[in-house]
């Protein structure tokens, strides 16, 4: 294709142009429109998520009342947990990225069903909307995982909360359901499912896990609201019930919820990394079986939540060495991510930054996974800052460094603009150390013996606690500078080249920004995916 | 065909990939419904096993000859609904209207009987829970019982009440002629899903009116 085809189609219209009013966005079924909506709500559950973590860091300063009593200091992290993983972590890369990539990538119109993709984000609207009116009259001071018996008695709001998560699991299925759908049915002549793009493997194994396992917490939701709300003893042991059978149903879903979190975050770091390395990916295969690895142990592995719970020692050790299991899958892709790097010729971008991080954080994390998997030490470290600090390692060490490296790489893509690139270096920068000065001390907290979730701790821990919070400013800083320097981008940014990376990927094969059916003509592939021995095939006339 | 044109959404090749796309989606779906239930079996299971004797005792108090009755109504009626989507196949229309009012006819039934149980069940105390008060069966484990009791066929209750309401509107687009030999998707997956409102029962039947 010319440069000069690539030209005339840049003058003409594209998705975000076509048609600007505000109904137009509001009634559209589009996905890339569709998930760019997803992406400006999750950046704003980032936002708020991000704020209450802040001010629970700043509680922290010292010991005893900082700047809140116990009772919103309870709340605020339940809100942060429930506003970070249902708002942000489980929506954010497949809502947002996948709504946009998966049909580009899989050279698809749409995606299967356009209404329904419009419908999950209203259910993902109206499941956050009664959420936050419940934050607002009286909240919920249960953490976000509900447990019970406190969960059934505790004075605070809790039912619309529950109601909220409810219906944004709709929200979570209906997106499942549309993905495997749309792989399964829509995919271009010539893309074999061993051509598929990664990224489009990782939101596969995603979608499975979410159409499987969301119903799950659907139910124990409701079970949890029906019991707050009416006593039905289900729960109760005076009532012949067993508390522990919610964790049992609870964490059915929510272990392998961590893996919609993670997953497509691998799909991106698989993306970025062939692209940036300028090499196929090594062991293509492996990387996408994996995915299908860990979507499928991720459902064995819920009992690990319960070493402490009064479960037998069997069944604790076949969880543990189950749990262990998943630690394999996530080396195998992290061996292959790092043998794709060796010998590429690297270019040292913003997303590659980010991607650097994600490596660094996905083995600490991992690797203190499968300490924490171990039962006779997760005897000791349970319930402490040691977990806090190893699941946020996993969660926002690696998601929201892949979802940061998705938001630059394909940035250009989504808005047709540039950003600074200098800039997004500098809070690349702050924002892994920053990352790096909140939770390492935590580690040594629960190391000591700091219990997660309480309102007071010891003299002795106070300077541990003063090093996090400022790691955590330094974070926000980090957010801060993002979010101006892509404004900015979008108002006066450089206009984006075609394909500002010189990447394979499907995505680009279209214009940029993509027209509104994505492509003029049905695409026809040939060859694999991120093939860079391979002339780049183009579509745009 | 021009009947074909009007059913395809603009991103299918062809109605055929479209048909095939919408019964994946539905069968998905209908797997979501399954886990749904799954957490209550689960909770069955567990508690069966932990107060077997109680469990026993408290299923003889409900009506089982009702219970077979619903049992009759509702298979017969998911009998009725594959024979609405038969007649739609060979351009029957007005067969097929009446077989789909039948199926809602034998839903609302369902629903009419378990009601009338429901009542009988409320007056003698056999309730979940703190509201538990019925005093033949003072044993341990037995206000569980009815506790599953309810929220099993409760949700399933809720099931048959949308499946009505999914029925009542393709019943309406089959009477003004929406659906043809050509293309009665949609027909087809209400129902599938009228057949999975169904199959629940047979499992909640067995498990808590005969063991």
């Amino acid at each position: 294709m010319s440069q000069s085809a690539v030209v005339s189609r840049r003058a003409g219209k594209n998705y975000l142009n076509v048609e600007t009013s505000v109904k137009s966005w509001l009634l559209t079924r589009d996905h890339k429109r569709i998930g760019l909506m997803f992406l400006v709500l999750n950046v704003g559950a980032l936002f708020v998520g991000g704020v209450f973590a802040l001010l629970l860091r700043f509680e922290h300063l010292s010991p005893g009342p900082t700047i809140m009593d116990a009772i919103t200091y309870n709340r605020l992290f339940t809100l942060h947990g429930v506003v970070m993983v249902w708002l942000f972590m489980i929506p954010a890369i497949p809502s947002a990225f996948g709504n946009f990539l998966v049909p580009l990538m899989i050279g698809a119109e749409d995606v299967a069903f356009p209404r329904l993709n419009l419908a999950s984000v209203y259910l993902y609207v109206a499941g956050a909307l009664i959420a936050l009116w419940g934050m607002f009259h009286g909240g919920a001071d249960t953490g976000w995982t509900f447990y019970t018996p406190y969960s059934s008695m505790t004075p605070t709001k809790v039912v619309p909360i529950l109601i909220g998560v409810f219906i944004i699991g709709f929200s979570t299925i209906v997106t499942g359901i549309n993905f495997i759908v749309t792989i399964h049915t829509l995919r271009a002549k010539g893309l074999t499912w061993m051509r598929m793009p990664l990224f489009v493997w990782a939101i596969y194994g995603t979608s499975i896990i979410q159409v499987l396992a969301t119903p799950v917490l659907g139910l124990v939701l409701l079970l949890i609201a029906l019991e707050h709300s009416l006593g039905l003893g289900i729960f109760d042991a005076a009532r012949g019930g067993d508390p522990v059978l919610f964790q049992h149903l609870f964490w059915f879903y929510s272990h392998p919820a961590v893996y919609i979190m993670v997953l497509p975050a691998m799909g991106v770091v698989s993306e970025v990394i062939a692209c940036f390395a300028r090499k196929n990916p090594f062991g293509y295969k492996a990387i996408a079986y994996s995915s299908l690895g860990i979507a499928f142990v991720g459902f064995f592995t819920w009992g690990h939540h319960m070493f402490v719970s009064g479960q037998s020692t069997f069944d604790a050790g076949a969880f543990a060495v189950l749990s262990m299991l998943v630690g394999v899958f996530t080396a195998i892709k992290v061996f292959n991510w790092v043998a794709t790097l060796y010998k590429g010729s690297i270019q040292f971008r913003t997303p590659f930054a980010y991607i650097c991080g994600f490596l660094y954080f996905i083995v600490f994390g991992g690797m203190t996974g499968v300490a924490v998997a171990t039962v006779s030490l997760d005897v000791h470290w349970h319930d402490t800052y040691f977990v806090v600090a190893h699941f946020h390692f996993i969660m926002v060490g690696a998601t929201l460094m892949a979802f940061l490296a998705a938001l630059h790489y394909w940035f250009p893509k989504m808005f047709g603009k540039m950003y600074n690139e200098g800039w997004g270096l500098v809070s690349a920068v702050l924002i892994i150390l920053g990352f790096n000065a909140t939770f390492i001390p935590q580690f040594w907290l629960g190391n000591f013996g700091m219990p997660r979730r309480y309102y007071n701790y010891p003299e002795r821990f106070q300077w541990l606690h003063v090093a996090s919070t400022a790691g955590s400013t330094l974070l926000f800083f980090g957010f801060m500078i993002i979010l101006i320097y892509l404004f900015i981008a979008l108002r006066f940014g450089r206009r984006a080249e075609w394909n500002p990376w010189g990447s394979r990927g499907f995505e680009w094969r279209t214009a940029t920004p993509p027209p509104t059916h994505n492509f003029d003509q049905a695409p026809v592939f040939t060859h694999g995916p991120h093939e860079y021995h391979e002339p780049h095939e183009v579509d745009l006339a | 065909m021009p009947d074909t044109h009007v059913h395809r959404a603009h991103h299918f090749q062809d109605l055929g990939k479209q048909v095939h796309a919408e019964r994946l989606g539905m069968w998905l779906f209908l797997g979501t419904e399954v886990l749904l239930f799954a957490g209550l079996f689960v909770g069955y299971s567990f508690y069966r096993t932990l107060y077997p004797h109680a469990f026993a005792e408290a299923s003889h108090h409900l009506d089982t000859p009702f219970g077979t009755l619903e049992t009759f109504d509702l298979i017969t009626s998911s009998l009725a609904m594959a024979l609405g989507i038969h007649f739609t196949r060979t351009g029957r229309r007005r067969l097929s209207v009446a077989a789909v009012a039948l199926t809602i006819l034998m839903g609302l039934a369902f629903l009419g009987m378990h009601s009338v149980e429901y009542r009988h069940e409320y007056l003698e105390g056999m309730l979940p829970g703190q509201y538990y008060h019925f005093a033949e069966l003072p044993l341990a484990g037995a206000s569980l019982f009815f506790t599953m009791y309810f929220l099993m066929t409760g949700l399933h209750s809720l099931h048959v009440i949308a499946g009505v309401g999914v029925l009542t509107y393709l019943c309406v687009r089959t009477y003004r002629g929406a659906y043809s030999p050509a293309y009665q998707t949609p027909l087809e997956l209400g129902g599938l899903y009228w057949h999975l409102v169904d199959m629940i029962w047979i499992f909640l039947y067995p498990l808590l009116y005969l063991i």
